[in-house]
């Protein structure tokens, strides 16, 4: 394809913060913040299901240090939701800041606010609690019209109709679909029936949940928050608080780690009510345990495919159920479940006659679960390429030739994806460059190594979208500083994922200077512009168009100030980077003359702040395939080489998109071979560390190799759509894949860990 | 956390177990465990001024302090001579090498902790442990009794003929393990040591003579099985016990043909 | 208590409690490159060179470094910044939240084998753990390091 050569963009520039980061310098939360704020603590239930009878304070309170111990009684009474969505969120509000009544392991009873740690431990343990002990509700399959209600109380309120009823445990509820499922499935020659578990995972980023507030020299509350979505947590804090927005300021320093867990406001009101009360700066740092026990993992969802094919491996129909457990409260629920089924379902666009897609989401006195990099489509994808393995199995085909067969193409209207037309799809090409890569032909046949050991592989695709349809917005500012530098204010956040220097690059593009002359601030919700934050896979593709549309129009507005400069009309100027020309004559005037034109006499802002938003979500997509050396004997599974490839449009900076298929990449082997949280019988989580949470290491991922396929989406900018989220989706369906073809078992249920391995019996 | 009142950097031996006497004071080893325990202690007694942190190599036996570290047993020429690398095998894989620059061999043994590489270890060379009040005793007898007061001084391994072999099953590379396999012939005598059962580790040897013909893929084989009769296992978060008693019999048929030359196990 | 050590070369007194964590007194002390991410001495992320030798700061006393060096990121910057740039070339910095750990046990490893092979860096930093980069290109960025250096 011939591709347009770019100055700045399509190059692996260096992060702007890398040199900061790598030598370790202050720039996250607890490093920046002054001293002396109040430490604050939170007391946790013990219970799952519990209503506070008496909390008595006051031997805590006398603690030497403690200046605040609140309750229940203390906060105010309506209700809210904890997710960073745009308004009206999805999510039902169904939270206060302390609730009577408990509904999970961890959940909040008490805020402790002290001089030290040390006195805010010790009033902790001075508390005394009653509780009534109520049945809980644990297993997802039994909560749907469960005799026991998660949320019983008449408070609770969905403000956008998803199906939910909080008197059936019902967060949301759903059936779509395209043409007649059931006369199809009949008609198939070959049907594929299985039910797919995947448990719920912890982001465990390295930096747990952190926020410092205080208030501001206008007396308003300034909040300081690993967060991805400062515009949100703006808003959810001025609901939970009952006070104003024009009030409250949110800023985010750099974040160490997001994946979705800071989509969510988990750590945010706790300190912003101490500091609310008492008019002290205060700081609530996370332990590792309690993100792990009081975080916002993945979804635990069970989903059943039915997919119908012929005998020559077309895939006709595909019926797809989905059980999401939501845990005790909402967050994401009736959005992320979505995900699972119009973010695999449409893989197999080809030639798929008839699709149905049903959801329930439902609530269990559990962690509550909430964003995730994949967001639903993790599991989703798990479950339909596992089938469509399965299904290759059965006809003894080649999995990569019943994918030739059945695959989305460029150019075709997806039904199962809101009818959206893949306008850049590589994901042909993908397949292909991926098996020459991997040298697919010789490694797909199992190999007997001698002593137990067996060599096998595995292959998933894998699609995301690019940002919310119809919803995100994205903004950018840009400004041009007096030495003929850029500034470019966002309010998407940058957790490590390079999006400053991604835009930046764009903004480079666009006004043709060097990338080291654009500077980026950001996120601040008194200074930046409205962004719906870093989430759905956006920023690239939506911010980047804002990025675009703001540089366009402050090139006109830098030529009006050139023309007047220059004595000519606009229309007769011509912005070339350094300078701006009258096309009349040899006349030009610098972009540093410009700047200080406009700071005298001037009526031109040299500023322009644009917003964009899509009526689409174009697609990223992706092939991995994995090579596996298991031993029979113990179960155990090396990794020997992990290969994808990945069309994300253009990859604006090549280094950091491969950086981000890397890290997807292993997370996702995580997910499938030893990350899940798990519940005692009284529905305490048992992965409470990261002794018990073992995500990998970097002997546990083998060689991973990634490489591109170009494809250009029309409405991005550059042609670029996401990546963020798709890389994390194929290692759990390819790696069950490759076990199944070293052992004869499919492991449906993850993570598929040495025990499951060692004990499976093979099927028949 | 642990919270400490006092710290007492001992200046002898009997300093060191005089303090230990006193039920709220507590001995230090590598201190990994400082975060994870609640414990209250009045006074914590640091031996790290001690020099017992020292592996000697002497003619007939090496003499290991109590506070060398897991990493100086992995890199230690000798002692992996001597075992054949198995001496590192047993502790490479706990969780990185700043851990086991701080992990101690008094304090892997002492806690006779059921996850511990080196206690399964240190059964299968016949080692010595070397306590500051009741003397010398065997490892097997050490790792009977229960925590006491006592100060363990150091490990000794005596230098006798012998070949180790050391394994263990991981759910990830850096994970606890899932069981843990010595074996060893030593002067002769076969020696299994099975851990994180999850209990602690036990000893086994061939009283039933499965051996005594020789190591032959039937008679690895029946060791094995016979170990798996032999040796309890229970269930937790990384195991159930029916897989780790699969464990024991797998793990232990290839030790013993690894033992025997065989490089391909089973 | 009172405690003298050397910080990143400089002699230190200063009153501590006895159960004070080497990580919270460095930090304390301006060193604010080590950092906390478990409290179960998993993930690397607070490691010092303590004479030398690297160590998880998290679960180390403060008291028993005393009389001993101790270096953080802070002390060494000109000899991290050798080899960074060749991680950041790759992207591989990521959210950067464990680079100092990662970066601090490099060092380790380099001076203690300045040609280590693929797999003895993979070994020598399995303690490290990183959520963001997949390893990789931490691992590419090394590799390119020891390469400039053979010329």
């Amino acid at each position: 394809m011939e591709e347009k050569q770019y100055r700045s963009v399509g190059k692996s520039v260096r992060k702007k913060d890398s040199l900061q980061l790598l030598l370790g310098k202050g720039v996250f939360l607890e490093d920046v913040v002054p001293p002396g704020a109040l430490v604050v603590k939170l007391l946790r239930s013990p219970h799952a299901n519990a209503i506070v009878e008496q909390i008595d304070t006051a031997t805590a309170a006398k603690v030497p240090g403690v200046v605040g111990i609140y309750t229940w009684q203390d906060v105010p009474q309506h209700r809210f939701t904890n997710a960073g969505q745009t308004f009206p969120e999805p999510s039902p509000d169904d939270r206060l800041i302390l609730d009577r009544h408990l509904r999970f392991v961890g959940d909040p009873v008490a805020i402790v606010a002290a001089e030290d740690e040390k006195a805010a431990n010790r009033a902790m343990q001075l508390i005394k609690v009653t509780y009534q002990v109520l049945e809980p509700v644990l297993d997802p399959r039994q909560a749907k019209d469960a005799p026991v209600l998660v949320h019983p109380e008449d408070t609770w309120h969905a403000k956008v109709d998803v199906g939910g009823d909080n008197r059936r445990n019902l967060v949301a509820s759903e059936v779509s679909g395209h043409g007649d499922v059931d006369r199809v499935m009949e008609s198939c020659d070959i049907v594929i029936e299985h039910t797919y578990h995947t448990p719920a995972c912890q982001q465990a980023m390295m930096e747990t949940f952190r926020t410092y507030t205080a208030l501001d020299r206008y007396g308003r509350l300034y909040v300081l928050s690993s967060t991805q979505i400062v515009f949100h947590v703006r808003r959810i804090l001025a609901r939970a608080l009952g006070i104003p927005k024009s009030k409250i300021r949110v800023e985010k320093p750099r974040i160490g780690g997001g994946f979705g867990a800071k989509q969510s406001a988990i750590s945010e009101v706790y300190p912003a009510f101490v500091t609310w009360k008492t008019g002290r700066p205060a700081m609530l740092i996370f332990t590792r345990e309690e993100c792990q026990i009081a975080g916002s993992p993945r979804h635990e969802m069970e989903i059943r495919v039915k997919l119908g094919a012929d005998r020559q491996g077309n895939i006709r129909a595909l019926d797809l159920y989905t059980l999401s457990n939501t845990g005790a409260y909402g967050e994401h629920g009736p959005t992320t479940v979505g995900l699972s089924g119009h973010k695999s379902i449409p893989l197999y666009t080809g030639g798929l006659e008839a699709h149905r897609f049903a959801f329930d989401v439902v609530y269990t006195n559990l962690q509550p679960a909430g964003a995730y990099r994949g967001y639903g489509a993790t599991q989703g994808i798990f479950a339909v390429e596992s089938a469509v393995n399965e299904l290759a199995e059965r006809l003894g085909m080649d999995p990569t030739l019943i994918r030739e067969k059945n695959m989305v193409r460029e150019g075709m209207t997806m039904p199962a994806y809101y009818n959206e037309i893949s306008r850049a799809c590589a994901l042909d090409r993908c397949l292909e460059h991926c098996k020459e890569m991997f040298r697919w032909e010789e490694r797909y046949p199992v190999r007997d190594m001698g002593n137990g050991k067996v060599r096998a592989a595995g292959v998933a695709m894998a699609m995301q979208g690019s940002a919310v349809s119809n919803v995100d917005v994205g903004s950018a500012t840009v400004k041009l500083g007096d030495d003929g530098c850029y500034t470019l204010i966002i309010g998407a956040a940058d957790m490590g994922t390079g999006c400053d220097t991604i835009l930046s690059q764009m903004v480079a593009e666009h006004m043709d200077c060097p990338v080291d002359q654009v500077t980026v601030f950001g996120a601040d919700t008194d200074a930046s512009p409205y962004d719906s934050g870093s989430y759905a896979s956006s920023t690239t593709y939506l911010t980047g168009k804002a990025v675009e549309k703001a540089c366009t129009q402050l090139k006109q507005q830098l030529c009006a100030i050139a023309a007047e400069l220059m004595d000519c009309q606009p229309e007769d100027t011509l912005f070339q980077g350094d300078r701006v020309i009258c096309q009349e004559g040899s006349r030009w005037v610098s972009l540093e003359e410009i700047s200080y034109k406009a700071q005298c006499c001037n009526q031109h802002a040299a500023m322009v702040t644009a917003s964009h938003t899509s009526p689409v979500s174009p697609p990223p997509f992706m092939v991995g395939m994995v090579e596996i050396e298991l031993d029979k004997l113990t179960g155990e599974v090396s990794i020997l080489d992990y290969m994808a490839v990945v069309d994300c449009g253009l990859p604006i900076n090549p280094a950091l998109a491969r950086i981000q298929a890397e890290g997807g990449i292993v997370q996702g082997i995580g997910m499938a071979l030893s990350e899940s949280v798990t519940y005692n019988p009284q529905g305490r989580p048992m992965e409470d560390s990261f002794l018990q949470y073992k995500i990998p290491s970097r002997l546990d991922m083998g060689k991973l190799r990634v490489e591109f396929e170009h494809s250009h989406e029309p409405t991005g900018p550059f042609g670029a759509k996401s990546i963020g989220e798709i890389v994390i989706n194929t290692p759990a369906p390819a790696l069950a894949h490759a076990i199944y073809r070293a052992t004869g078992v499919w492991h449906r249920t993850l993570p598929i860990t040495p025990e499951q391995i060692a004990m499976g019996v093979p099927e028949g | 956390m642990m919270t400490i009142k006092q710290y007492v950097r001992a200046e002898s031996l009997e300093q060191a177990y005089q303090l230990n006497q006193v039920r709220a004071n507590r001995v230090l080893g590598g201190m990994l465990w400082l975060n994870t325990s609640k414990l209250a202690v009045n006074t914590a007694i640091d031996l790290s001024g001690l020099g017992l942190d020292q592996i000697e190599e002497g003619e007939d036996a090496f003499s290991i302090g109590a506070m060398v570290t897991l990493r100086q047993l992995e890199l230690h020429p000798g002692l992996n001579a001597y075992t054949q690398g198995a001496m590192a095998k047993s502790v490479q894989d706990i969780v990185g090498v700043q851990f086991r620059n701080m992990a101690t061999v008094g304090g892997s043994l002492f806690g006779r902790f059921g996850f511990s590489d080196v206690l399964t270890m240190f059964l299968a060379l016949d080692a010595q442990v070397e306590l500051y009040h009741a003397g010398t005793l065997s490892i097997q007898e050490f790792a009977q009794r229960t925590p006491d007061r006592d100060l363990l001084v150091r490990v000794v391994v005596r230098k006798r003929p012998g070949r180790f072999v050391y394994q263990s099953v991981r759910n990830t590379r850096t994970d606890l393990p899932t069981l843990t396999c010595a074996v060893s012939q030593v002067d002769g005598a076969y020696r299994l040591a099975v851990g994180a059962r999850p209990m602690k580790a036990v000893l086994l040897t061939d009283e039933e003579g499965l051996l005594a013909q020789g190591i032959t893929p039937e008679s690895a084989r029946a060791f094995g099985e016979y170990a798996a009769r032999t040796v309890p296992t229970s269930g937790n978060l990384r195991g159930s016990q029916a897989y780790r008693t699969h464990l024991v019999q797998v793990l232990t048929q290839r030790g013993i043909l690894e033992l025997g030359g065989d490089h391909h196990g089973a | 208590m009172e405690l003298k050590l050397t910080l990143n070369g400089r002699a230190v007194t200063a009153q501590i409690e006895a159960d004070t964590l080497l990580l919270d007194f460095v930090r304390s002390h301006g060193c604010t490159s080590v950092k906390r991410g478990c409290e179960t001495t998993n993930c690397g992320l607070c490691t010092v060179l303590l004479d030398g030798k690297p160590v998880l700061s998290c679960a180390t006393l403060a008291a028993r470094a005393a009389g001993r060096t101790v270096t953080t990121l802070e002390g060494l910057q000109e000899e991290a910044a050798d080899f960074v740039g060749f991680i950041a070339d790759q992207g591989a910095d990521q959210c950067g939240f464990c680079n100092p750990g990662f970066v601090m046990n490099t060092i380790a490893l380099l001076r203690e084998n300045p040609d280590p092979t693929d797999d003895d860096i993979r070994a020598y930093l399995a303690g490290n753990l990183c959520r963001c980069s997949g390893y990789e290109g931490q691992l590419r960025g090394i590799r390119a390091y020891l390469d400039s250096r053979k010329g």
